[in-house]
């Protein structure tokens, strides 16, 4: 059939999440990484979109758009790697369920100034299950706070890993990567095969 | 825990505007892809064929653009919303104008994602 996959050597393609706040320096990390200059792309947002699947059906409702920041790094000959930055509101979370299909896991990066908008990325991977890493984006400016006093501010779980990085330092982002990278698949191993 | 409860109302966003035209008139309201489309998923443009209608209109823009693309790229280089250039796409996969490349998928066993988590790792760490 057409419609099945080609490449019988495993997949071709995988994406990483990464997800946080308005201005939390998600386009910065994925730009810092990515092998070309992050690409903008919108998804469609309708008011009340759950459960809609054609929606000239109701040719009233409010659209608006959400951009989206991606990137994509080649990692050997048969590999690419995507990075999709995605604004944290919760309204968009029936655009996450897309995104978050087939991931590796995502990154959750947190502006110490503004640790709610962390919130709804963590209530949102948490239910889903993915895997995922809190990442702090160092500002210049911004408050040090130690890392056990945001975790606790976040309500996180101490097996989920926390680290510091500078988005704009290809090194500092890449450790992200590599690290949510370990997670998901120390993950992978804590569970039980079945069947 | 309910983290969430502290956020303001659904409505306030930052970076939403409202919509350009291009929405899904294109695709006649259709929103849901024919066959599961993931944004990374790689596309094959197939060696044409004398037995499939060649695409017109705003398929034919995609055919031509999509050949070793993701999703997420081809909606970029049209300027395409996500979701539409998901619906044109998959229409193209369906009448076999193009062929996927392989993604996880929610039906991958464990020792796949053990294999793809570890050459993930493999090209970063190298990288």
């Amino acid at each position: 059939m057409d419609s099945e996959p080609s490449n019988k050597q495993g997949p071709a393609s995988t994406k990483i999440v990464i997800a946080g706040g308005f201005g939390v320096g998600k386009t910065t990390l994925v730009g810092s990484v990515s092998e070309i200059d992050p690409l903008r792309t919108e998804a469609l947002v309708t008011d009340e979109s759950e459960g809609i699947d054609d929606i000239s059906q109701v040719p009233t409702k409010h659209t608006t758009t959400v951009a989206m920041d991606f990137g994509r790094i080649t990692l050997g000959e048969d590999l690419i790697l995507y990075l999709f930055g995605t604004p944290g509101q919760k309204r968009f979370w029936f655009m996450w369920d897309d995104l978050c299909l087939g991931a590796i896991g995502a990154i959750v990066m947190v502006d110490t100034n503004r640790l709610d908008e962390a919130f709804s990325p963590l209530d949102y991977f948490e239910e889903k299950g993915l895997p995922f890493i809190v990442a702090l984006n160092q500002f210049d400016n911004g408050p040090q706070f130690e890392l056990d006093a945001v975790r606790e501010a976040l309500a996180l779980p101490s097996h989920v890993p926390m680290i510091r990085i500078d988005a704009r330092d290809r090194e500092s982002a890449k450790t992200a990567l590599i690290r949510i990278t370990e997670y998901s698949l120390e993950q992978l191993a804590s569970q039980v095969p079945v069947g | 825990m309910e983290r969430e409860a502290h956020l303001s109302g659904k409505h306030v966003g930052d970076s939403s505007a409202p919509s350009a035209v291009r929405g899904f008139t294109i695709t006649r309201g259709r929103t849901v892809p024919r066959v599961e489309l993931p944004f990374e998923a790689t596309l094959l443009v197939s060696i044409p064929s004398g037995h499939r209608a060649e695409p017109t209109g705003p398929a034919a823009q995609v055919l031509e653009v999509c050949d070793r693309k993701s999703v997420a790229e081809v909606a970029a280089a049209l300027h395409l919303p996500l979701g539409v250039a998901r619906v044109l796409l998959a229409d193209l996969v369906a009448e076999g104008h193009v062929t996927v490349q392989r993604t996880l998928t929610r039906n991958s066993s464990i020792d796949e994602r053990r294999d793809l988590l570890q050459r993930t790792l493999q090209g970063l760490l190298v990288s």
